[in-house]
């Protein structure tokens, strides 16, 4: 038994190497680039069918200025997805649990359609802050409701990711262990919980795909606005 | 049958004999550029062996994260090993 549910969360150090180091790198190895050939191996294909779905999926919302940011999203999206499902082997660490990690992604990215925003278009991206059809009394009030929200995008960004995962490991791990501490005493209740925890391992795949496409796609979302 | 005598330099890893280990090792390159190409040379080899074949099953990818899962471990060793079977916390 665990003695502290949070452990998984630590980054061990090996060699003084720590362990977030191989998981970061891992995707790198997974994806490798296509060759020359007219006809690539099974797994080149069926990255390839995916990323172009995905791409063709994302950038529907964009218009011209934002298709420059296609191959960022893209990896992003890619980046995210492996980092989870590979999380979700066991005896891995996930970088994304990490908050650190994940308002790395987050505030950059956030900032820069921001930014481009103000730039190119400084009144339609200002005009955002107040919606269409306001009563002219809750103008003000609603100016600083929507600073306020769009300040607080980055935050929600990487602490949605954050949470959702560190939410749905913990789950896994104390259904696991109330799975395995019944087993000696209760077996029938211990066979349901381990169809809770087999329904919970498919959660959690979807979880993962799931968040990940969310990031991104809010991404899209706010620099369809600014762009 | 005797082979023509090779230099221990030119063998690959699996030919070298136990005895000539010390002196196979101290003619490779151990500098960053060296390691870092036989890294890339270990990773292309497992890949057109196991990947890059023309009906690749799961089996490529299967092994590598078997590999990454046994490595993980072996990694948090020392942190997993506190983890036991207590009667009092």
């Amino acid at each position: 038994m665990a003695l502290n549910f949070f452990d998984q969360f630590m980054s061990p150090t090996y060699l003084g190497i720590p362990l977030i180091a191989l998981a970061l790198s891992l995707p790198w190895v997974l994806f490798p680039t296509p060759s020359s050939r007219w006809l690539n191996n099974r797994l080149l294909t069926l990255q390839g069918w995916f990323i172009n779905r995905f791409t063709q999926q994302m950038l529907l919302p964009l218009n011209l200025g934002g298709h420059k940011w296609a191959v960022l999203l893209t990896s992003m999206m890619i980046f995210l997805v492996t980092l989870k499902m590979l999380g979700l082997l066991p005896y891995t660490f996930t970088p994304t649990t990490q908050l650190s990690l994940n308002m790395g992604f987050a505030v950059p990215l956030w900032l820069a359609t921001v930014v481009i925003g103000l730039r190119n278009q400084p009144t339609v991206a200002l005009g955002h802050l107040l919606p269409e059809g306001t009563p002219v009394v809750l103008i003000p009030f609603l100016i600083i409701v929507e600073t306020f929200s769009l300040l607080i995008r980055p935050l929600a960004l990487g602490v949605r990711l954050t949470a959702n995962l560190t939410a749905g490991h913990l789950l896994i791990q104390l259904i696991a262990t109330a799975a395995f501490v019944l087993l000696p005493m209760m077996p029938t209740v211990a066979i349901l919980t381990a169809t809770v925890l087999f329904l919970l391992t498919l959660l959690e795949v979807a979880v993962a795909m799931i968040q990940a496409y969310v990031f991104v796609l809010l991404l899209t979302l706010y620099l369809q606005e600014n762009t | 049958m005797a082979d023509r005598p090779v230099p221990v330099a030119e063998k690959r890893l699996m030919d070298v004999k136990l005895g000539e280990l010390p002196s196979w090792l101290g003619t490779r390159d151990f500098t960053p550029n060296g390691l870092i190409n036989s890294v890339r040379g270990g990773y292309e080899r497992y890949y057109n062996k196991y990947i890059n074949v023309r009906k690749g099953g799961i089996g490529g990818v299967a092994m590598l994260l078997a590999g990454y899962v046994a490595l993980s471990y072996l990694w948090e060793y020392d942190h997993i090993k506190h983890d036991r079977w207590r009667k009092y916390h």
